[in-house]
Order: C-alpha cells, then structure tokens, then sequence
C-alpha cells in the first residue's frame, strides 16, 4: 500500500527544523501551531476586555495602565477615548469569536484529532492543511497589525454593518482600520476553507478498517458537521465583504443609499444595509455552531472518559448534532426582528429559532444521565466539561427568550443578549477548549499537565466567568444597551454603577487567571512529567500511538476497529475501558450497533 | 476600588507562586500511570466542590434577583408592554424551572457519583424512552412558548389604527429629531439632497426647494471662484472640479423635486420639527415613522418596550398606545426627576452613548397646547435676515462650524 511505503521512507527521512516546526505538513504540529497562535490572539482579546472593563466598571477614572498601554491619543490622561472603545469591543469581539473560537479551536482539534482518533497516517492533503494554518497566521497578523495605525482599528463593532463601516467619515475606525479588518477576515475565510475541506474529505475517506461512520466518537461527528457547516456558510461571508469592499474603494451601492454625511451628500443609491445584515447573519447564525458543536464534541469524549460510563445516546446525540446543523442555516433573520422585516418573517424565524431548543436540550440532558451512576474522576479537563454543560444550560436558557420575537424587542442589542451569547457560546467554548488542551496535552507533546494548577484554573475561571455575564441579564433588563462607552447620560442606569464596578473584578480576576494556565502550559510543555502512553483510559485510538509523535501516527500497519468508542465499564471486561481495536467476543454486541 | 483590585491581584499572584512551589515539588514524585489521575482525596474533594459551587451559584442568583429586579425598569407605560411583559414573566418562569432542576441534577449528580475504585459505572449506553421523553417534554412546552411568543408579536406588530398620531423620528450622529405633521395630519414629502443647515430632515416644499436651489447655485459659484484660483492640473483643481460637478447633479436632483404635485409640496408647510423632547399624548395610539440621515441606528424606548432600527434608504414603522403619563410615573416610581428616554440602540459612531432625547407622555389638552406653541417647517426655514441664507450655505464644513 502507498501509505505503507511512504510509511517506511519516514525513518530515512530527515527533518530539518523548518520543515518540522514552521513549513510542517504534520498534523499534529498543525495543530499545535493553532493552538498556540489561538492563544496569543486569545490573550490579546482578553487584555482587550480588561482595558475596556476597566472604563465600563469606573466611568471616566483615569487609570495609568490605560496610557501606558494605548498612547497619549486613545487614553489621555488614563481616560479611554470612546472611538477607542469602540474599537477594543469590536477587535475583542473579532478575535474571540473568529480567531480564537473558529480558528484556534476547530483548527487544533479537527487537526490533532481527526486522524488520530479515525486512524489515518494524516490529512488528507497535508499541503492544503499547512496553507490554512500559514492564512490563519497571515490574517492575524494583518488583523494585529490594525491595532498600529493612526485612525484606530475597525470600530464598527463585529458586526460591522454598513454604513457605519463603509464611511470613513461615519468614525475613524472605518478608514484604514476596516480595510484592514476586511482583508485579514478575507484570508480567514480562505483559511477556513481550506482546513474545512480538507476536515470533510479526511473523515469521509480516510477512516481506518473497522472505522464505521456510527463508530466514530462524538468529537469526530462535531468536527465533521462543522467543517460542512464552515464549508457552507463562509463562502457568503466572503461575499458579504467583497461587496463591503466594493461599496469602500470603487462607488458600487450594494449597501449604500440615500446618505447625507459630514455635510456632504453621497451619491449612492438603491443598495441597501439590511442586504449585509442577511448576508452577514447567514454566516454569522452557522458561526454561532461552528463555534459550539467542536466544543460540544470534545465535552462528549472528556466527559465519557472521566465518568467511566458510555455517552449516553449515542444515536441521539449524533442525530442532535445534524438537526443544530440543518437548523443553523434558517434562523439567522432572529438576528433582525427589528429591522422592520414582515412580521409573518419574524414568526418564521422566531419558529424555526426555538426548535433549536429541542436538539441543544436532548444534549444537555444526555450529559446529565451520562453522569447518573458513573464513577466521575475529577480531572481538570473533566471539571472545565462539567462547567462547560453548566454554561450551555445557563447560557442556552436565556435564548428561548431572545428567539421569542416579541420579546426580542425590547431586549436586542442591550447587555442581556451580550450575557445570553457569552454564556453560551463564549464561555462554553472557551471551557470546553480548556478541557480539551487538559485532555489530550499528553498527546501533544507527550508530557503532562500539573492537575492542582489545572483545578485552581478551573474554579477561578468558572466563578469568574459566570461573574461577569450572569448579572448583566440583569443590566440588560433594565433597558442599558450594550456598546455604551458609558451610562452617565441616563439616570436610569445609576443604580447600576456598584453592579458594573463587580463586574470589572470579576473580569480582571478571570483575565489573570489565564495566567496560571499559561504557565502551566508552557511549563509543562518542557518540564512536565512524562505521559503514559493512555493515561485516562480512553478507549479512541489516540491513544494507540507511541507516547513521541512519529510521522505517520503509528509505528506498524493502521490500527483496526472493531468497536465503538464508548465501551466503558462493560460488564463482564477486566478493566473499565476497552479500547476500539480489541476484537468483539464471541456474541458481545457493540454498543454503537443500537441493541 | 483601585487598591481592592491590586489587592486581589497581590492576592491570586501569591497563590500562584504557592502552587508553583508544589510543582517543584511534586514534579519527581509523578512517576507511574496511576498518579496521572486524581487522587481520592482530590475527587472527593472535587466533588463536595462541585455541590458547594451549585450553592454558590443559586446563592449568587438569589442575591441577584432580590437586589436588583426592584431597580428593573417600572412597569410598562404602553398597552402592548403589558403583554409584553406577561409573556416575559411566563418565559422566565419556565426556564427558572429547566435552569434551577438541570443544574441540580448536573452537579448533584457530579458529587453524589465521585469515583470509587471498588464500584464500576452502570454501563447504560441509550434508552428509547427516556430520550423520547425529554425530545417531546421540551417540545410540548415550546410549542406554548412559540404560540403565546407569536401571538403576542402579530399583535405588537399590528398596523396602526387609522386615526394615530403620526410622529417621524429622525436619526442622525449624534441626535434626535422629531417630526409632526402639523394641521393636515400628513408628513410632507423629504428626501436626504434636500438637507441643509435650516432643513435637517430634508423636507420637500416650494419653500425649500428654492432655498435649496439657491444654496446649492452659491456653493457652485463659491467653488468656481476658488478653481479660478487654483494653480491648474493640481489636486486642488482636481478636487473643485469634482465639487463642482457633484452639486450640479445634486442641483438637478433638487429641481426634479418642483415637478412633484402641488399637494405633496405643500404639505410639508406646517409640519413640526423639535430636537431633544418630544410630547406625546396619554391613551392615542402614536405611529413613528423612521429613517436615518447616515448609519443606522436603533430607536430604543425601554420604558414603551419598543425598539426599531433606523436605516438610511428605507423606512421603518412601528406604534404602540402611551396609558402613563410623566406624571404619574414620577409618583409610581417614587422619583420626582424620572423621565422617559428615547435611546440610540445600534452602535454609530464615537457618541453613541449619548444620544438621546426626552419623551413626555401628558394629557391631551396639555400636549394641544404644546404643539401650538411650535414653531412649524415653514416658519422655521425663514433665514432671520436676507444676508444669512448666502453666507451660511458656503460649504458642508463651514456650515457645521457655523452651527456650533
């Protein structure tokens, strides 16, 4: 077989450091070059938040920290400019939910884990792979890189509707900075489909024998469905921005009408806003499950492994995971009910939008009675899958009220859809990013993670985190929008000065909590204690490779499967786990065959 | 508040330090398979952990709710938030219910199934009828939630009744402006190449057509004087050229404008424009009608729960019937200053934050009273003497510094 030989070429072949740790066509080291390119535009998004929480928990004080980082221009005096909020939310906003939840969180693990856990040497095309990464970097740095100029960073929020971000004159941030912002989006997008393309064709082809689609594990089906789902939608957010560009650079309407700004009237007509807004939102809804289904995939391994106990409903599970899929690409107007769309469009949507609700709550309750009766082993990564169902439930809840149309009204755009999406898709993939990088570190770099530095992570992070976005459900309810630089003007919102102030702590608690990740991360990367070649007890075929990566993935012939991935503690086994390639007894079922 | 957080700071980086020496020390002893996972001391701590936080959490949802639902904003003002508020209660309601009962399970569960090497998990893969039981149980519930939700949103949504007062609220960075259709109940005619320092909305009538004209004419002549001026070929000759040419296409734009009926340009006349409040009466149905000068924005009246974006090029509509006035929700709220507000909702620019303008809600005598004391479009576009109206229209930038 090619694969075979190309296998035993492996030994003779001769690495040289660039073509092992910059131009690699591994996947793992793909992955890891995500991974750690995530967590540098992650920690940048973070400081972000402080910077801007600061202003937002004490109005108007001056902080040294603010100048010291943003110049004399955007914080004189330590009071932050508000084009420079602006830009800090929106460049916040950008990196986390692109950069670190789409970029670095698919891209590592659909790349660390796809074929280890479907047992194939590596991608598909290990070349397409090395392009997504080496756009990824390209974009970020080109986004980065719009934090150094002179009019400021795009500041149209992440969202970026025009006019606002089409009109350098609407704002500063919509000059340079926004040109820069749709090209580093533009390389993103082409990032993204090349590793999403290559995702689909690896899981479709390349499955060792024995690997059947209903044996696969849960992370594999999520990190599938995904990449289709980013392969679908991101074509049109390419568009979107294309047309952007069109309407900044060369006079085209697709966006523009009926203008008068700074004085002057504009020319264009006959386009129209709310075009980028349906655009926008036909990507942006599938975002939202681009983000969640790999975070869900991973908390379904963790939290099978560390309960001693098979996910339950397997099928189920699978099933929920194709109708958010199908269920993603037709609810994206809930994003618009007050654009004075037709209200009949409204009721479709608002319809289409909870029946959501039915697939996430299958979920959530199949996580639940995959706890009843196991045997739980608390391992950081299981504690941060715990958390991450937490915050799915909390986070998922407060969505039936936000796809209700009605009451959308008056709760859009204030700091209770900021709470709902943080909790949900924010917080819930952050923490199940954490688990994961817990989980399979060991096989990153064949070396453990300190688990009392993992738990002191976890608890201040989840105390924290729900710190900050549970009490501003209450902010929204009392009417105050989001994107307010501050609250001074309306007397309304005095009440909630002390609020805010509690919020900004918690914020910055969490902000430096990272730290201790951080260090744990890098530290036991050189450091840490060697890994046993399956130190959880799992049962996926990751777990099968020597503990040192080796090109390829395993040293012999392709392991074969003869099981589903979810054999834990069945009656009548010796230990609690059987991995996937210990043939079937003489008359045992597998349980991924349904009896 | 700056020394509490370098305190928590000074605080969390000594743990740190403190867990860093346990590194050091621990790192020699992990050495066999069995320390890569926690210990029983450290699951069982774990998993009174996990129960204590449940407390915690609902503790912290108490406080919350007891603090701060008082603070909320006071019960609604306009008929449909009543409704509104009704369906709010029933949502919350149902997912207090779903949020309180899984987080139970999910942590007492988390606590009561800590690891114990002598037990072994129940190997339990699916159950057909559990898992239809929680597919129908939230569907059954959402299909309550998607009927009461709509029902309430086809009302909301409502065209407005025939006789509505009609009010156009008009966006632009940074203000608010507010028009009425004065006498003849109708909205004159606008259109954004109308908009000038006296008309703001861009309202089309015989008046301001010619004015129009007329300042566009100045503003040509201006720009001529200053190519003459110009050395040739430069970018300033370049950019005046391009000035020039750009007013006169407006120009024509404007003068198409005299062709429209004689009815529509008239109607314009008497309309009412007020900047920073806004009077509306107690117990009429009020329509509001929106467009945007440059961005979108978001017309938010938290108080009314209504919301509509405005959007350069199109209109939007939305209505809703006031039943409190000022007044008497000064008095229900205990707070002599309490005001409704109209806020700016969709991010637009370096001064969104303050945006606004004041709604008053009175009887209707007072606010008959009110609008007859305004001045209407065709009183306000009389330049106050003959020289102004030429100085003023130099240029879009002079006219700004002007203004201010």
């Amino acid at each position: 077989m090619a694969t075979e030989a190309a296998h035993k070429d492996d030994h003779h072949h001769e690495e040289t450091f660039i073509s092992k740790y910059i131009f690699s066509m591994d996947h793992k080291m793909i992955s890891k070059q995500f991974l750690i390119t995530g967590m540098i535009m992650a920690v940048i998004g973070m400081i972000m938040s402080s910077l801007f929480r600061l202003q937002l928990g004490w109005q108007g004080e001056s902080f040294w920290i603010l100048n010291f980082l943003l110049g004399d221009k955007w914080a004189p005096d330590g009071i932050l400019d508000p084009n420079m909020y602006l830009a800090l939310v929106t460049i916040h906003g950008t990196i986390m939910v692109f950069f670190l939840l789409t970029g670095g969180l698919s891209g590592t693990f659909a790349n660390l884990l796809i074929p280890f856990q479907i047992g194939a040497r590596d991608m598909a095309s290990g070349f397409m792979n090395m392009l997504s990464y080496w756009f990824f970097l390209a974009s970020s740095i080109v986004m980065i890189s719009s934090l150094f100029i002179e009019t400021g960073p795009a500041s149209g929020g992440w969202t970026v509707y025009p006019p606002l971000s089409a009109l350098p004159q609407a704002m500063p941030g919509s000059g340079l900075g926004m040109t820069l912002w749709l090209v580093s989006m533009s390389l993103f997008i082409v990032s993204s489909l090349l590793g999403g393309l290559n995702y689909v064709v690896t899981v479709i082809n390349l499955r060792t024998k024995g690997m059947t689609m209903t044996r696969l594990p849960l992370s594999i089906w999520a990190l599938f469905v995904t990449a289709i789902i980013g392969v679908l939608s991101f074509p049109v957010l390419f568009s979107a921005a294309l047309l952007l560009i069109f309407d900044r650079m060369f006079g085209t309407s697709f966006y523009l009408s009926d203008i008068h700004i700074a004085g002057e009237v504009l020319e264009q007509t006959g386009g129209s806003p709310i075009l980028f807004e349906h655009l926008f939102w036909f990507l942006g809804h599938p975002e939202v499950y681009i983000v969640l289904l790999p975070a869900l995939g991973i908390t379904s391994e963790v939290i099978a492994t560390n309960a001693r106990k098979p996910i339950f409903g397997y099928r189920a599970m699978i099933g929920s995971i194709l109708a958010i899929a199908f269920l993603s690409f037709i609810v994206w107007g809930h994003h618009m009910f007050i654009t004075g769309m037709n209200p009949f469009l409204g009721s479709v949507f608002t319809f289409t939008t909870l029946l959501i609700a039915i697939p996430s709550a299958v979920k959530a309750f199949n996580y639940i009675t995959t706890l009843w009766k196991g045997n739980i082993r608390f391992t950081p990564a299981m504690l941060f899958s715990i958390g991450m169902v937490s915050t799915f439930i909390s986070g998922g809840v407060t969505g039936i009220i936000l796809a209700d149309s009605a009451l959308d009204i008056n709760l859009h755009d204030t700091y209770f859809v900021v709470a709902h999406f943080h909790i949900v898709m924010g917080l819930s993939a952050v923490l199940a990013m954490y688990a994961g990088v817990y989980h399979w570190f060991p096989k990153m770099y064949g070396k453990m993670m300190n688990r009392k530095l993992g738990y002191a992570h976890f608890w201040l992070t989840f105390v924290s985190a729900y710190g900050v976005f549970f009490p501003q459900h209450f902010l929204g309810l009392a009417g105050m929008p989001r994107r307010y630089y501050s609250n001074s003007e309306f007397p309304m919102f005095d009440e909630f000065v002390s609020l805010n102030e509690l919020i900004s702590v918690f914020a910055i608690v969490g902000a430096l909590a990272q730290f201790i990740f951080m260090f744990n991360f890098f530290y036991s990367m050189f450091r840490g204690p060697r890994s046993s070649q399956n130190p959880w007890g799992s049962n996926t075929l990751e777990w099968t490779t020597p503990v040192d990566p080796i090109h390829g993935n395993w040293p012999g012939p392709l392991p074969v499967v003869h099981r589903w991935a979810y054999d834990y503690s069945k009656p009548g086994k010796e230990h609690d786990f059987v991995p996937q390639t210990v043939p079937l007894e003489e008359g045992e079922l597998d349980g991924g065959a349904g009896h | 508040m700056v020394t509490i957080l370098i305190i928590l700071a000074i605080v969390l980086t000594s743990f740190a330090i403190w867990q860093l020496v346990r590194v050091f020390e621990g790192t020699s002893k992990l050495k066999d398979d069995s320390s890569f996972v926690p210990t029983d001391a450290e699951n069982s701590y774990q998993g009174k952990m996990m129960f204590v936080f449940m407390l915690g959490y609902f503790a912290f949802f108490a406080w919350l709710y007891v603090e701060y639902v008082p603070l909320l904003l006071p019960e609604s003002a306009s008929e449909h938030g009543v409704l509104l508020d009704q369906l709010l209660g029933f949502n919350f309601l149902i997912i207090t219910i779903v949020f309180v009962v899984t987080h139970v399970f999910l942590f007492y569960f988390a606590y009561k199934y800590t690891f114990s090497k002598d037990r072994k998990a129940y190997f339990y893969t699916h159950s057909n009828k559990l898992e239809l039981l929680w597919t129908t149980v939230p569907a059954v519930f959402l299909a309550v939630i998607i009927v009461y939700g709509l029902s309430a949103w086809i009302d909301i949504t409502d065209e407005a009744p025939e006789n509505s007062l009609t009010i156009e609220l008009y966006p632009k960075q940074f203000d608010w402006t507010a028009r009425y259709s004065g006498m003849d109940s109708t909205l004159g005619a606008s259109n954004y190449n109308m908009i000038s320092t006296f008309n703001p909305l861009g309202v089309i009538t015989n008046g301001s057509v010619a004015q129009m004209q007329e300042e566009l004419k100045a503003d040509i002549v201006y720009y001529q004087e200053e190519l003459e001026k110009a050395p040739k070929g430069g970018i300033k000759d370049e950019e005046l050229t391009e000035s020039i040419a750009k007013r006169k296409r407006q120009l024509e734009r404007v003068a198409s404008f005299e062709g429209l009926s004689a009815a529509s340009l008239v109607s314009g006349d008497d309309d009412i424009l007020v900047k920073s409040e806004f009077y509306v009466p107690r117990g009429k149905s009020v329509e509001f009608i929106f467009r945007s000068r440059d961005v979108i924005h978001s017309a938010y009246m938290p108080h009314f729960r209504s919301q509509m974006n405005c959007v350069p090029g199109m209109t939007t509509t939305m209505n809703f019937i006031p039943t409190i006035t000022t007044e008497e929700m000064r008095a229900k709220t205990n707070n002599p200053e309490f005001e409704y507000m109209l806020l700016c909702n969709k991010i637009c620019g370096a001064a969104h934050y303050n945006m606004k303008m004041v709604i008053k809600v009175v009887e209707q005598e007072e606010y008959n009273k009110w609008i007859s004391e305004q001045k209407t479009f065709n009183e306000s576009i009389q330049p106050a003497d003959e020289g102004m109206a030429s100085k003023i229209s130099i240029s879009g930038n002079e006219i700004s510094m002007i203004e201010q």
